[in-house]
C-alpha cells in the first residue's frame, strides 16, 4: 500500500439508530443547577414537558428554574404571534424571578414548525433587557448529553472577548484573576501569580459539579497550569473572557460542537486530550495539556500508582469480567477505556454518536490501553440498534451490561447484571479522587449478587415458549 | 403558549401505549423522535416490569423531516412484525409527528398486507386529548375492531354466558393501584356469585375480545377509562354497564345493588342484600371506625381533596358521608370532564376547584389550611411545606404509590386500607402538633407565593412572644387574622391589645 492510511485496530459500525435514551432537553436538569442565575424555557409540547416531569423525579418539586414554554394549536398553526407570546412569558419570569439570563431550549416542534428563535432572541433580549441564549437541544438531532453541548456552543458566543481594563491597573490582564484577588494588597497576588509557570491562557469547557471544578483546577495548579476559567461558570455574569489565540480543552467526550465553536468563531487552540474520567485518563489529560505548555509534569506517576493502589479492592471484583455499553449518553468510550485499564474485557461500546476528531486521543488511549492489557479492541457500534443489541446480549453473556432504564429491570430479571447508565452523567467522575466513585457505580451489582448468592434467584422470568 | 411547570395528566401517547401494552401480545411502535421512548422507563421503574415493555420508536430524524418517512415506518412495521409476531401493532402518533402530517394511515395500509399481525393506527389528536382521555379512546377503537372483525367472520358470540358473568373494564399499566383493585374486584366477583368474562385490557388477549358479547354486563370501575368501550357494547349488544366506583362501603353496596339490578333484569334473581349487610358490619372494618372513638375525634376536621375523577369524588365522599370529615374543597384536574365531578361532590364539600394549575391549587391549599390532604405526588410537596400531612390518592405517582403489599383502593378490603390512609394522615399531624406544643420548634411559617409569610406590619416583643405561645398548627393563621385586623384599621404597630381586640373581634 501506497497510501499512508492510519493502523487503527478499533472497528467502527454504524446501526439503525433505533435505541433508547434520553431526551437531550434533559440537559436543564443540571445545567440550571450549575448556572446559578439562569433561568431554562423550554419551548415544546406536553411531551417535552411529561418528559422533564418524569425523568427529574423530585427535583421537580424544589422550584426549580426551569418551566415549559407548552405550545397550544394556535401556536402550530400559527394564529399566535410567537414573538408576542415568548415576550408574555419572558416578562412573567423576568417579574416572578429575574434571572441573569433566559435559555430558550429549542425543541422537535419549534423545528418543524420552523419557529426562529435565533432570529427573536436578539430582539426580544434588546426589548427586555435579559441576555438570551437559543439552543436547539431536541431529539431529531440530539441525544441525551448532547444538550449540554448545544447549550455550552450558543454560550460560546456570549463569553467576554477581552478583559476590561482599568487606567490604573493596565498590566492586569485578565478579570478573573483580578476579580478572584479582588482586596489582595499587590505582593500577595504576585506572590499567588509566581506559583504559576509562563503560559498562555487555558480555558476548560463543560459543566462539572463545583468540587469537581475545584479538584480538577487544583490538580493542575499542582503542575503550575493557571485555569484562567470555565466555561459554563457558576453564574452567567462570570463567563470566562475567551480572546483569540487562548488555549482551550475540553473535560466530557460530547463536547464537540462546543469545541468546533471555540476553535471557528473564537480563535482558540483546542487541547485535544483524553477526558479525566479515571486515574489513566485523568493523568493523560493533564500530561497533554503540560506537553502542549511545555511544562514537564511533576509526580503523576506516582500520584496515579497510588490512586490504583486504593482501588484494588473494587478492582479485583470486576477483574476478567466482561462489560457490554449499550449507549446512551457518549461516556462510554472513556468509561470503557477505563474498565479495560481495570482488567476488564469489552465486546461493545454502543454510543449514539462518535465525533473521532474530538475524541482522537481519547480513542487512541482505547487502543494503546486494550494493548498494554492484551484483550482484544472493543467493536464501537454507533447508532445501535437495542433490538440486535439485546440479541448479542443473550449470545455473549456478558458479566455486566451499562444500559439505559427501559432495559435494566428486563435484563436483571433474565439474570443478567446491570448498571443504569444514567448515574454515570450524574455522580462525580471526573480527576484522581473521584475514580473511586466509577467503581463504586460498576461494581454495585457484583456486590450485591455476592450477598445475594446463597438464594439461587437469578432467572425471574418463565421460559417463553418457544414458537 | 402556556407557562407550565408541571403537568397532572400526561400527553395522548401516553395514554395509548398504556392500553397497548396493557393487553398480551400486542406492540406499539410510536412515530416519534429519539427520547420520546421514555415511557418505556417508567413501566420498566414504576412497575418493575420484568419483561421488555413492548413499544418501540421508529425514530423521526432529519432525513425524516426532508424527505417524509417512506419506508421507514412501513419497514419498522414489518420487522417488527417478524422479529415478536405480535397479534397486533399499534402505530402511534405523537405529537411531533402530527404536526408533520405524514399519512400514516397509508402506511398501516401498506405494511397490514406484508404481516401476519393486525395494524391500527391509533386515531388520538395529540393537540385536543391528554393521556386519560387517549387510553379510553384507544381501548374503543382496539375493541370496536376486533369485534366488527369477528363480526365479518361470522365468529362473534353473542349467546350469553350459562351463569352471571362480566367484564371488568379499564384495569390498565400505570393506573393507580390498578393490579390490587383487579384482585379485589375478581373476588368480590367471586362472592357474589358472577363469573369473570374478560379483564380489560390488562392481561387480555386481543383474540378474547370477540367473546366480550357473552358476559352479562360490563363493570366499569374507574371513571376516566372504559366507559367509551363500555357505551359501545351496549349500543351494538345492548350490554348494560355499570359505572358507579366501589370506592368506599356506601358506593360499594350501591355498585352492588347495580349489580343485583341488572341480574334479576336479566331473569335470574340474586339477592345481595345479606351480603352487603354483613360485609359492612363485620368484615370491612370501616363502618365501625366510623362509630369508634379514634374517628370521633376526626369529626369536623378539615381537609382538602384533589386528584382525577374518580379518586377525589370518592374520597370526598368517603370523608364527608362516612368519616364526618369536613372537605374544605374538593378538586379535579378532569377538567374535560368537570360536569360530571361537581355534580358527584356539590353536596359534600364547601367548594369545588377544577384546574389543572398546579399553582393554583397550592395556593387554595394555603389559605385553607386543612388538617389534611388528599392528593396527588404533587399535593403531598406542598403538604411537606406547608407541615400538613397528605395522604396519596391518585395519579401523578412515584414509585413508592406502586407497592409490593395488597393494597386495592376498591372494594371491602379497599374501604379498610382507605380507613388506615385517612386516619394515619390525620393521626401523624396531631403527633406533630402535640410535639410542637410541648416541645417547641421554632415558629414555622407558611410560604408560598400566593400568600406570602412576610408582612409590612411590625409586631413589638410582647405580641411577638404572645404569638410564639399559640399553637404551631393555629399560629399562621392567627397572624394573619391579626394582621388583616390591623391592616383594615390603619394599625401599623402590633401590640397585645391590638392581638386581643383581633381575636375578640373574630370571636375567637
Amino acid at each position: 500500500m501506497t497510501v499512508a492510511q492510519e493502523p487503527s485496530a478499533l472497528n467502527f459500525e454504524c446501526e439503525t439508530g433505533n435505541y433508547h435514551t434520553f431526551c437531550p432537553i434533559s440537559c436543564v436538569a443540571w445545567l440550571y443547577q450549575k448556572i446559578e442565575d439562569s433561568f431554562f424555557l423550554v419551548i415544546g409540547t406536553k411531551t417535552c414537558g411529561y418528559f422533564l416531569q418524569n425523568a427529574m423525579g423530585v427535583m421537580i418539586f424544589a422550584e426549580p428554574r426551569y418551566a415549559m414554554a407548552e405550545l397550544e394549536e394556535g401556536d402550530i398553526s400559527a394564529q399566535l404571534n410567537d414573538y408576542e407570546e415568548l415576550k408574555r412569558l419572558c416578562l412573567q419570569i423576568k417579574r416572578d424571578r429575574n434571572p441573569s439570563v433566559i435559555v430558550w431550549i429549542g425543541t422537535c416542534t419549534t423545528e418543524i414548525i420552523k419557529m426562529d428563535l435565533e432570529g427573536l432572541a436578539p430582539r426580544l433580549e434588546a426589548e427586555i433587557g435579559i441576555p438570551i441564549v437559543t439552543a436547539r437541544a431536541n431529539g431529531l438531532d440530539y441525544a441525551f448529553t448532547q444538550g449540554e453541548d448545544t447549550v455550552l456552543a450558543a454560550m460560546a458566543h456570549k463569553c467576554p472577548t477581552q478583559a476590561p481594563k482599568l487606567e490604573a491597573e493596565k498590566e492586569e490582564r485578565n478579570a478573573i484573576s483580578k476579580l478572584m484577588n479582588f482586596g489582595r494588597k499587590k505582593e500577595e497576588v504576585k506572590q499567588a501569580e509566581s506559583e504559576y509557570k509562563d503560559h498562555p491562557p487555558l480555558v476548560l469547557f463543560g459543566s462539572l459539579p463545583d468540587p469537581v471544578v475545584t479538584n480538577l483546577t487544583l490538580e493542575l495548579k499542582k503542575q503550575g497550569v493557571k485555569v484562567s476559567g470555565w466555561l459554563p461558570s457558576k453564574r452567567f455574569t462570570e463567563l470566562p473572557v475567551i480572546e483569540e489565540g487562548y488555549y482551550t480543552a475540553g473535560v466530557n467526550p460530547f463536547l464537540s460542537r462546543t469545541a468546533t465553536t471555540l476553535m471557528r468563531r473564537r480563535k482558540t487552540k483546542l487541547i485535544g486530550a483524553p477526558f479525566p474520567i479515571g486515574p489513566d485518563g485523568t493523568r493523560a489529560w493533564i500530561e497533554k495539556i503540560c506537553s502542549v505548555f511545555n511544562i514537564e509534569p511533576q509526580g503523576l506517576e506516582e500520584r496515579e500508582a497510588k490512586i490504583w493502589e486504593s482501588l484494588e479492592d473494587y478492582i479485583q471484583l470486576i477483574r476478567g469480567k466482561s462489560v457490554f455499553f449499550m449507549g446512551d449518553n457518549l461516556l462510554e468510550v472513556s468509561l470503557a477505556r477505563f474498565l479495560i485499564r481495570c482488567g476488564m474485557t469489552c465486546q461493545e461500546i454502543g454510543i449514539p454518536y462518535m465525533d473521532k476528531r474530538y475524541q482522537k486521543a481519547e480513542l487512541d488511549l482505547l487502543e494503546k490501553t486494550c494493548k498494554d492489557m492484551g484483550v482484544p479492541v472493543p467493536t464501537i457500534v454507533e447508532k445501535p440498534d437495542n433490538y440486535n443489541q439485546i440479541q448479542r446480549i443473550y449470545a455473549q453473556k456478558p458479566d455486566l451490561v451499562i444500559t439505559g432504564m427501559a432495559h435494566a429491570n428486563p435484563l436483571e430479571a433474565r439474570g443478567i447484571n446491570t448498571k443504569w447508565s444514567v448515574e454515570f452523567t450524574f455522580a462525580q467522575i471526573h480527576g484522581f479522587t473521584n475514580a473511586r466513585d466509577i467503581l463504586e457505580l460498576a461494581t454495585r451489582p457484583m456486590r450485591r449478587n455476592n450477598n445475594l448468592k446463597e438464594l439461587g434467584w437469578e432467572k425471574l422470568v418463565k421460559e417463553e415458549a418457544k414458537i | 403558549m402556556k407557562l407550565a411547570y408541571w403537568m397532572y395528566a400526561g400527553p395522548a401517547h401516553i395514554g395509548t401505549l398504556r392500553i397497548a401494552s396493557s393487553f398480551k401480545n400486542v406492540h406499539a411502535i410510536m412515530h416519534a423522535p429519539l427520547g420520546d421512548d421514555y415511557f418505556n422507563v417508567m413501566r420498566s421503574m414504576l412497575e418493575r416490569e420484568r419483561n421488555f415493555t413492548p413499544v418501540t420508536a421508529s425514530v423521526v430524524d432529519r432525513n425524516v423531516l426532508a424527505r417524509g418517512s417512506q419506508e421507514k415506518v412501513v419497514n419498522n412495521i414489518t420487522r417488527k412484525d417478524q422479529e415478536e409476531h405480535p397479534d397486533l401493532i399499534v402505530l402511534t402518533p405523537t405529537c411531533t409527528s402530527s404536526i408533520l402530517q405524514e399519512d400514516l394511515q397509508n402506511f398501516v395500509s401498506r405494511a397490514q398486507m406484508d404481516t401476519q399481525g393486525d395494524v391500527l393506527l391509533a386515531d388520538v389528536n395529540h393537540y385536543r386529548y391528554n393521556e386519560l382521555q387517549a387510553a379510553d379512546r384507544t381501548l374503543h377503537q382496539i375493541v370496536k375492531y376486533y369485534i366488527e372483525k369477528a363480526g365479518k367472520k361470522g365468529e362473534l358470540i353473542t349467546e350469553k354466558t350459562e351463569q352471571p358473568s362480566v367484564n371488568i373494564i379499564g384495569i390498565s399499566t400505570l393506573g393507580f393501584h390498578n393490579q390490587h383493585d383487579c384482585t379485589e374486584l375478581k373476588r368480590l366477583m367471586a362472592d357474589l356469585g358472577i363469573t369473570v368474562n374478560e379483564v380489560l385490557p390488562d392481561g387480555a388477549s386481543v383474540h378474547n375480545l370477540k367473546n366480550l358479547t357473552r358476559a352479562w354486563f360490563n363493570l366499569v370501575p374507574y371513571r376516566e377509562l372504559g366507559l367509551m368501550t363500555a357505551k359501545y357494547l351496549e349500543s351494538e349488544f345492548a350490554i348494560p354497564y355499570v359505572d358507579i366506583s366501589p370506592l368506599g362501603v356506601v358506593e360499594t353496596a350501591r355498585c352492588i345493588r347495580k349489580i343485583q339490578q341488572i341480574i334479576n333484569d336479566q331473569g335470574k334473581t340474586v339477592d345481595y342484600e345479606e351480603y352487603i349487610n354483613n360485609q359492612t358490619l363485620y368484615v370491612s372494618q370501616a363502618a365501625w371506625f366510623s362509630r369508634s372513638i379514634d374517628c370521633q375525634n376526626l369529626t369536623g376536621k378539615k381537609a382538602v381533596v384533589f386528584g382525577d375523577n374518580t379518586h377525589a369524588a370518592a374520597i370526598t365522599k368517603i370523608l364527608a358521608r362516612e368519616m364526618g370529615i369536613q372537605v374544605v374543597l374538593a378538586g379535579t384536574y378532569c377538567k374535560y370532564d368537570a360536569d360530571w365531578f361537581r355534580e358527584q361532590v356539590s353536596e359534600y364539600c364547601d367548594e369545588v376547584l377544577i384546574s389543572d394549575d398546579n399553582a393554583e391549587i397550592a395556593n387554595a391549599i394555603a389559605k385553607h389550611e386543612p388538617a389534611a390532604i388528599f392528593g396527588t405526588q404533587m399535593e403531598r410537596h406542598v403538604g411537606k411545606r406547608l407541615d400538613i400531612p397528605c395522604g396519596v390518592i391518585a395519579a401523578p405517582i412515584h414509585i413508592q404509590n406502586f407497592p409490593i403489599g395488597y393494597k386495592p383502593f376498591m372494594g371491602y378490603e379497599g374501604t379498610n386500607q382507605i380507613a388506615d390512609l385517612v386516619y394515619n394522615s390525620f393521626t401523624l399531624g396531631m403527633e406533630d402538633h402535640l410535639l410542637e406544643i410541648f416541645g417547641g420548634h421554632d415558629t414555622k411559617e407558611v410560604i408560598t407565593k400566593g400568600i406570602s409569610a412576610d408582612s409590612d406590619l411590625n409586631w413589638d416583643k410582647e405580641a411577638k412572644a404572645e404569638l410564639a405561645k399559640v399553637p404551631g398548627f393555629v399560629r399562621g393563621k392567627v397572624k394573619r387574622n391579626t394582621e388583616k385586623f390591623a391592616r383594615d384599621r390603619n394599625f401599623s404597630e402590633i401590640t397585645l391589645e391590638v392581638m386581643y381586640a383581633a381575636k375578640e373581634s373574630v370571636g375567637a
